[in-house]
């Protein structure tokens, strides 16, 4: 126990850098995903089909391809459109990509869930689509979709340990690194493997305190 | 820069993607096999009478849900052996994925068990079966049936997770395909060829489970 | 003349949901053959006792006998103690219970559902159980849907499946607990038409109802409860003819339509 202390302690540099850089990475991708599922979200809920088509098959393809292949996708393929992108970059593109189709899904779930009469009740008053989307539909619907989309930021964190495949050095990658060096392999994996514990058991508490508030109205 | 498209180095080594898949699935089968008695057993726990098998039920979901699929890989492969349990890749694998399935077929099982009508498990009880004999033969029957379409998807999404397998250099689609982009250079082909497949079995499995819950029709 | 030990026996029957007293002492005997209606206001504990009777709910006091048999608890140097889940199981199987909302096991079909109890509980091979299901579903009515689910048949027919499974089980005394309440009206009579029938068969019956027109006709007794008590209990000409208390007839007065 005391040597793994002593080697935790010499590596714990590269150890928080590598946990940054997973926090990082995770939070640059939920943002954006964000960003990018609402607006896909909104389409697939209430765009005419020719619209809401390339939309429909982008979630769909992102959902039906695992987040490795993703990631790997988005590693080797820009470079070959002449794109420079360094495996950090294209590991968080990856991430968001997905998280962009994962929360635009439970958004169109959540905006279709709401009851039509509330649609109506908005147009009556006399709100123009943006303004009843803006004030009515998407509050109401954040609200339904934010368990799910606590659950998605939980599942980027762990996503973001993939990136240690294509030389990100996040947590995962540090941590093998200082295995490579030290033998102490149970240890230190237990030890990421706490701390990834602990980064998604306060998320998700996060998420319960967050929807308990929400939910007193 | 000049980039067009050739497919044909990628329908060269289809087999091989080919043979991927079909590990891969058979991976996800034996890990959600294994996954769904561990999650049988921990979503009886969880909604049993006695506290302590509450909790322990929690803490396995708790904690395998939190963890990176890829974190259980690497220990059960790299840091098992060192102390004295050796599993080859495919071993160290399944039963990785199978941990990680019965986590969340724990919660598939759990949400079935409390959609059994009390009133039902009262009538089982009132003609004189036992507890054992009302889990046995009408709880679990009912739960199975409406737990099916959450047990497609997590099957469903232990098969594209099965692409973590080429991390420990199991020759899966995910590997081959990355062996496929390195000696070919064919880097778009070669990922729309994997992608393609992958949504294609993903495809062929839903369906196959919708005809499933047709036959089985609802309660 | 020694009476014969009766049938049923409630002795000081107590029993609390958390500090809500919901019974709060009751006695109730039946003999072999009685045809009993319980009738009140819902809260009355009417529902509680039945369920108390077919060991569903936990009580606090006093004795329940069953054909000699003290069921439910034990007693060990004066203290209560519930029995064990095999030894409930069956003094539950002596007695029958109809739901009010039939609860016929969805996955099972209606032959299936009678089948179930006889195969599991009493052990008996499986093609002389499926004869015994379909002597009763032939006796309900329903012959001709032995091999249909719960989901393509009526309520008046699930219903009768329900009694059908009851009493195939040959249990000493039947507990229907307002078969009817759950039911469109025109599937009522139906229902209540099988009941009658297995009255006359010579079965022990112990109904809570509201039909008060269908108490009157089949029971050799009604019991009137109020708040947990027996308040009036007699025959059933004298209860609906000839109520003693005043608090019977103003609960009959507001019920006959």
């Amino acid at each position: 126990m005391q040597a793994f202390l002593d080697q935790l302690w010499i590596a714990r540099w590269p150890l928080w850098d590598g946990l940054l850089l997973t926090a990082g990475i995770a939070a640059a991708a939920i943002a954006f995903g964000t960003l990018l599922g609402g607006i896909v979200g909104v389409q697939l809920a209430y765009a005419p089909w020719w619209l809401r088509l390339p939309f429909r098959l982008y979630v769909d393809i992102m959902r039906g391809t695992p987040v490795l292949v993703l990631i790997l996708a988005a590693f080797y393929i820009p470079a070959v459109a002449g794109l420079s992108l360094g495996p950090t970059e294209a590991g968080t593109l990856a991430l968001t990509l997905f998280a962009g189709a994962h929360i635009g899904e439970l958004l169109r779930g959540s905006l279709q869930a709401i009851p039509p009469g509330q649609a109506e009740a908005g147009r009556s008053i006399g709100l123009t689509f943006p303004q009843l989307l803006a004030y009515v539909l998407l509050p109401q619907a954040a609200r339904s979709a934010l368990p799910p989309w606590i659950n998605t930021g939980v599942e980027l964190i762990k996503g973001s340990s993939l990136l240690s495949i294509i030389g990100v050095g996040e947590l995962l990658l540090r941590t093998q690194e200082v295995i490579g060096r030290t033998f102490m392999t149970i240890q230190f994996y237990i030890f990421a493997g706490i701390v990834y514990l602990v980064i998604n058991i306060a998320l998700d508490q996060l998420g319960k305190s967050l929807e308990r508030r929400v939910g007193q109205h | 820069m000049e980039y067009s498209l050739h497919f044909g180095a990628v329908w060269a080594s289809f087999d091989r993607l080919l043979s991927g898949l079909a590990i891969g699935l058979a991976l996800a089968v034996v890990a959600v096999a294994i996954g769904t008695v561990l999650g049988l057993l921990a979503a009886f726990a969880a909604v049993s009478p006695y506290r302590p098998l509450r909790s322990l039920a929690g803490l396995y979901v708790a904690l395998i849900r939190n963890l990176p699929l890829l974190v259980l890989v690497l220990l059960a492969y790299f840091a098992l052996p060192q102390i004295g349990i050796a599993l080859d890749k495919y071993q160290s694998f399944a039963g990785a994925l199978a941990l990680y399935s019965g986590a969340y077929l724990t919660e598939v099982f759990r949400a079935g068990l409390l959609s059994v009508p009390k009133g039902v498990i009262e009538a089982a009880r009132s003609i004189g079966l036992t507890r054992l004999q009302t889990n046995v033969s009408v709880v679990a029957p009912i739960m199975l049936r409406n737990a099916l379409p959450s047990l497609g998807n997590t099957f469903i999404g232990m098969f594209k997770d099965s692409s973590i397998a080429a991390a420990i250099a199991v020759p899966e689609l995910t590997f081959e395909a990355r062996k496929i982009n390195v000696d070919t250079f064919r880097v778009i082909e070669t990922w729309t060829v994997a992608s393609g497949l992958y949504i294609a079995a993903c495809v062929v499995i839903a369906a196959l489970l919708r005809g499933l819950e047709r036959r089985f029709p609802k309660f | 003349m020694n009476k014969p030990q009766p049938l049923l026996a409630i002795r000081g029957l107590t029993k609390q949901f958390g500090a809500v007293e919901v019974l709060k002492g009751v006695d109730l005997d039946l003999d072999q053959g009685d045809v009993v209606s319980i009738i009140g206001s819902s809260g009355s504990g009417k529902t509680t006792l039945l369920r108390c009777v077919n060991l569903l709910e936990e009580y606090q006091g006093g004795d329940i006998v069953l054909d000699g048999e003290t069921i439910g608890y034990r007693s060990v140097n004066g203290r209560r103690h519930r029995l064990g889940d095999r030894a409930l199981s069956r003094q539950r199987a002596m007695t029958g219970m109809v739901f009010q909302s039939f609860n016929l096991f969805p996955h099972l079909s209606a032959a299936g559902n009678v089948m179930l109890g006889l195969r599991k509980v009493l052990k008996l091979p499986k093609a002389e159980a499926r004869a015994i299901a379909e002597t009763w579903l032939a006796r309900v009515g329903l012959a001709a849907r032995a091999d249909h689910y719960p989901s393509q048949l009526s309520g008046g027919q699930q219903q009768r499946v329900a009694i059908a499974r009851a009493l195939a089980m040959n249990p000493k005394l039947v507990l229907l607990d307002e078969v009817t309440s759950a039911l469109d009206p025109e599937l009522v009579q139906e229902v209540l038409n099988t009941v009658k029938g297995i009255a006359e068969d010579g079965a022990t019956l112990l109904i809570v109802t509201h039909e008060m027109r269908f108490a009157r006709d089949v029971s050799s007794r009604v019991v009137f409860m109020e708040q947990g008590r027996i308040h009036e209990e007699g025959p059933a000409a004298e209860i609906f003819g000839n109520p003693k208390s005043a608090r019977l007839a103003e609960f009959l007065r507001n019920t006959r339509h």
